[in-house]
């Protein structure tokens, strides 16, 4: 179980490129050996666990979410009011999003959702977090210089715009609502679904018209 | 516990670097660990707040140096081997021991989706009524429990005020330490930037916190 190697190049805010990490993967390998060999785990459900998280589960529902909320009012409010609930009539519950609160950007709110503790994050609507989000400097910058984050991601906010940071350490997820853009009155929800995007659902971007 | 993984408010990390067209996996073996993870976890012999747990007390510096799905191996091992469902001389021999009759999965492929489905709630039924109610001023408690908490050290001794109460949910504090779930009441508390981080902060910006009632006193 030692790491006799260095790993100093590593660290949790660069890319995390497992090829150059082979006595990791090879480890990996001879634990779901053991654990298939003694019958604790099906390789066909880990199969299906990745393709799900792959293929399956991502912010393409997030962005269904928010799209509907810009087109429907009565589903938006919906979606104020018992976010699980409405997230649900299209499918999505369950692992990391079981409670669901929606927060709302407006012109005078920029909301931004982080877990300093770990990296809590609403799986059902976002899929599994980027690195980024799981980073020491994420984590831990967030709650204090929100702003200097945002510009880290190339989005400055005046001073007047009020920042709300959701810590997220309890089993409460949050999917920020983003502003819909100008110009973008005639759009269908599913045009209007391919511009949203995952780090505007988290609060680091907002959505850029079309 | 006041370990590095409550890093909130901390210095010294540098900037936040997004990756462009991340994919989901950086390597096929971070998808094995995910599943694998889920896979054993079915078997039912820690919960969630556990799993947390031993992943705060991987040494710092390892905390620190791991990458987030080296940190659930490393995790997953301890968890396995402290469920007994691994002993270590099977670890290190990588083969099972033959004494040991061979189990039957509890997750087959056609359970996985329902089972992400249904996930695992922590709202749970009180007959309790909620101490604090909406607008309300409280002050989180300072305390410092040495096992798992979800009491970030940043907003201990700071003054909020509650926005909403969500129910009564799965106390982690003690359920991580399979002492029982004890549901209380979780709260959403509001933190005003000026008090967590002093002047210098913008006066119109605030930190939310979901707080379970134990972590919260009257003002």
């Amino acid at each position: 179980m030692a790491h006799d190697h260095d790993h100093s190049h590593h660290r949790d805010h660069d890319h995390d490129h497992g090829q150059e990490m082979p006595d990791t993967a090879l480890r990996v390998k001879a634990l779901e050996s053991l654990l298939v060999e003694k019958g604790l785990v099906d390789p066909a459900a880990l199969d299906a666990i990745v393709d799900a998280y792959e293929n399956k589960i991502g912010p393409r529902n997030g962005a269904r979410i928010v799209a509907r909320a810009w087109t429907d009012a009565d589903y938006k409010a919906r979606l104020m009011r018992d976010a699980t609930a409405a997230i649900a009539e299209f499918g999505y519950s369950g692992a990391q999003g079981e409670h669901m609160v929606v927060v709302e950007n407006t012109p005078t709110v920029h909301n931004l959702v982080v877990c300093t503790l770990c990296s809590c994050y609403p799986w059902p609507v976002l899929g599994l977090p980027p690195v980024w989000y799981k980073s020491s400097a994420y984590r831990s910058r967030a709650v204090i210089d929100p702003r200097g984050v945002l510009r880290d991601f190339g989005l400055s906010l005046p001073e007047d715009v009020a920042v709300r940071v959701w810590d997220s350490t309890a089993e409460i997820r949050y999917l920020v609502l983003p502003e819909r853009p100008a110009g973008t009155d005639g759009l269908s929800a599913e045009a209007l679904a391919d511009l949203v995007t995952r780090d505007a659902m988290v609060g680091t971007a907002k959505v850029a018209g079309p | 516990m006041n370990g590095v993984h409550d890093m909130g408010g901390m210095h010294g990390f540098g900037p936040v670097t997004p990756e462009a067209n991340e994919p989901v996996f950086h390597a096929p073996w971070e998808g094995r660990v995910l599943a694998l993870r889920r896979a054993v976890g079915a078997w039912r012999r820690w919960n969630i707040d556990a799993g947390r747990h031993t992943i705060e007390t991987l040494p710092p510096a390892e905390y620190l140096r791991l990458s987030y799905y080296e940190k659930w191996f490393e995790s997953t091992i301890k968890l396995v081997l402290g469920a007994g469902l691994v002993t270590q001389r099977e670890l290190e021999t990588g083969r099972r021991d033959p004494a040991v009759p061979v189990a039957t999965p509890p997750l087959t492929a056609d359970k996985v989706l329902p089972a992400i489905m249904a996930g695992g709630p922590t709202l749970r039924e009180t007959s309790a009524t909620p101490r604090f109610a909406a607008g309300q001023a409280v002050r989180a408690r300072d305390i410092n429990p040495v096992g798992h908490t979800r009491l970030p050290r940043y907003v201990r001794g700071r003054r909020g005020t509650i926005e909403c109460d969500h129910g009564a949910h799965v106390f982690p504090d003690s359920n991580a330490r399979f002492d029982g779930e004890n549901p209380q009441y979780l709260y959403t508390v509001r933190f005003e930037a000026r008090e967590l981080w002093g002047e210098a902060a913008n006066p119109a910006d605030a930190v939310y916190l979901d707080l379970w009632e134990g972590y919260l006193d009257v003002v």
